[in-house]
């Protein structure tokens, strides 16, 4: 009996591994890694494309911008997405290895500045946003608000975000060291909708829930260039496409060169009129013309 | 003849392939340790020692200066560990005590395996408890707006290693000759007096080494503080503020950094630190549980 039953588990068990290779043998799987701002959009993309192209296999994984560069560079992914340009040093590296980086832009971002709906503030001016994040203002009452301790939630240092954050609105200082640093976008959000003194930033994408609105709890603040200027909502995309909002940055994928035929053919798709309804769908803004005009360049 | 030959063979190379498992641990432990400080030590070329370990601040990605500074990030996993001793050995050793010596057999039988189960649970389930459980009921009883701070995060260290505290001082106290107890209780004890003053003394050998190994598993506990804790780099201001352990920052770093430059073999450094720490921890219990026995002898 007993012999019986351990070779019937034997069997089972290299019929699942051969089951298993087969699968393997169907098409090799796209790797995409990287950005966690992109990370939804780019799993919704890669669904509904698998979902119109036969064989097609993508994986996303996240991570934060740093670690797709990473794994870029050490190749083991074809596609890096970053929410920030690649730094010259990770450039150099690449080169070093091989690796010769090849951009493309996916959608365009609104970085938004949230606070908790119950802060009474409406707009805030870029340098008061790097201030805040500084360390240089503590209480809300110094910037307009009520008198309430400010709570900062931030992104750690392999996120995109992060450095885009502290490049273009700290001015390339160092954060507080009482800023949280939270995993992900999704983990901001989460913070802020529960404490009152809160402000956090992330991607346009994450404001808006399932049905499309804004997400109950938060408040969008207006950002404006000068302390007297006009201040514009990130979700306003004209204010976004023209500049007037002050923090908007493209959102990239990098291949190593010239993209293989199947990764080619999704970045493509994802550049294309149906990619760029998804980008628009989820909340983020599609790609201008030069951008588009760029990405066809980069796929020859 | 042949047959005594045949299993002195046997029995030869029987005890080889246990030297063998032996040895192979040993070499494991020793390799990791090797690799550790190998990989650390490159480091220390760019970064003084004192400011490694003295120094406030860590921030290699800076665009100022980069810092190395780990003193924030020791300070704030000896706090979290602290809480959760502080926490879990006390109640762990209680419910040992509960079960080895109050409880009835049926309840012993209901609360030792989900005392088992409780050690079964993923460390991210635990960390999303945090997260949505005692969060906001912290941020509520101490009007601090948020709960991603040192308590919650020695709260769930305390629940992870509450299972290892309870079993092993279970069976510690299960291991106490009985003829202890009867002669307490013949000379006139209480069943209270008994536990406190003679079973708990007897089996303290045992206990001490379930706090340590407790201690350790919170000491290396990694996802759990990364969700809960907040993260921030500054100095700990109490257990209310936001912290950031040494752990944590590994995982968050490690993932990014460009391999073989400074950061990346100051991680190893931090690493080392955890190694030393944790070894320390056993040493110290090493020799409290020799100089008890000592005592008793």
């Amino acid at each position: 009996m007993k012999r019986i039953l351990t070779t019937t588990l034997v069997i089972m068990g290299v019929l699942l591994g051969l089951g298993g290779l087969a699968g393997a043998q169907r098409g090799k799987m796209i790797q995409v890694k990287g950005s966690d701002t992109m990370v939804n959009l780019v799993q919704i993309l890669a669904e509904e494309y698998m979902g119109k192209t036969p064989g097609a296999a993508i994986a996303v994984l996240g991570g934060g911008s740093g670690t797709g560069i990473t794994g870029l560079i050490n190749q083991t992914c074809d596609i890096a997405n970053s929410s920030r340009e690649w730094k010259p040093k990770e450039i150099d590296q690449a080169w070093e290895k091989g690796v010769s980086p090849r951009f493309f832009i996916a959608a365009v971002d609104g970085l938004s500045i949230v606070v908790n709906e119950k802060n009474s503030l409406e707009r805030l001016t870029m340098a008061q946003v790097g201030a805040l994040y500084r360390g240089e203002v503590k209480n809300w009452k110094a910037v307009g608000g009520s008198e309430k301790a400010v709570s900062l939630y931030g992104r750690q240092s392999n996120s995109g975000t992060y450095v885009f954050m502290q490049e273009f609105v700290l001015g390339n200082k160092n954060y507080s060291t009482d800023m949280k640093e939270m995993n992900g976008n999704a983990q901001i959000i989460e913070g802020i909708l529960q404490d009152e003194g809160a402000v956090g930033y992330v991607g346009v994408g994450y404001l808006y829930d399932q049905s499309g609105r804004i997400r109950k709890g938060l408040k969008i603040i207006e950002i404006s260039k000068e302390p007297n200027g006009t201040a514009y909502l990130p979700t306003d995309k004209a204010a976004v496409d023209s500049g007037n909002y002050p923090i908007s940055r493209p959102l990239f994928m990098a291949t190593n060169g010239k993209p293989k035929a199947d990764v080619a053919q999704f970045l493509a798709w994802a550049s294309g009129p149906e990619g760029q309804a998804i980008v628009e769908r989820e909340g983020f803004f599609v790609i201008s013309p030069v951008h588009k005009a760029q990405n066809d360049k980069n796929l020859k | 003849m042949k047959t005594r030959k045949w299993a002195n063979l046997k029995e030869s190379a029987i005890r080889a392939f246990f030297l063998t498992c032996g040895i192979l641990a040993v070499l494991v432990l020793i390799g990791i340790f090797a690799t550790l400080l190998a990989t650390a030590v490159p480091a220390f070329k760019e970064i003084r020692l004192s400011e490694f370990l003295l120094k406030k601040n860590w921030d290699p990605t800076s665009p100022e200066k980069a810092e190395y500074g780990l003193l924030s990030m020791i300070v704030s996993t000896l706090m979290v560990t602290g809480g959760a001793l502080l926490l879990a050995v006390p109640i762990g050793i209680g419910v040992a005590a509960y079960l080895s010596d109050v409880a009835h057999w049926r309840v012993r039988e209901i609360v030792k395996p989900i005392v088992e189960i409780l050690a079964a649970i993923p460390s991210v389930v635990v960390g999303f408890l945090g997260i949505v459980l005692f969060g906001p009921a912290i941020a509520k009883i101490f009007h601090t707006g948020n709960g991603l701070n040192a308590l919650n995060g020695s709260i769930l260290l305390a629940i992870m290693s509450l299972p290892t505290i309870i079993s092993i001082s279970e069976d510690s106290l299960n291991a106490v000759p009985p003829a202890y107890n009867e002669a307490s209780l013949a000379l006139g004890a209480s069943r209270w007096q008994t536990l406190f003053r003679v079973k708990v003394p007897a089996a303290l050998s045992g206990i001490i080494a379930a706090c340590m190994l407790g201690m350790g598993r919170a000491i290396g506990e990694t996802m759990t503080v990364l969700m809960v804790t907040g993260n921030a780099r500054a100095f700990p201001h109490g257990f209310l503020g936001s912290v950031r352990t040494m752990t944590a920052n590994i995982a968050i770093e490690l993932g990014e950094v460009p391999y073989y430059t400074t950061h990346y073999y100051a991680l190893f450094a931090i690493g080392v630190v955890l190694f030393i720490m944790t070894f320390i921890v056993n040493m110290a219990a090493d020799i409290i549980l020799h100089k008890y026995q000592e005592r008793e002898q």
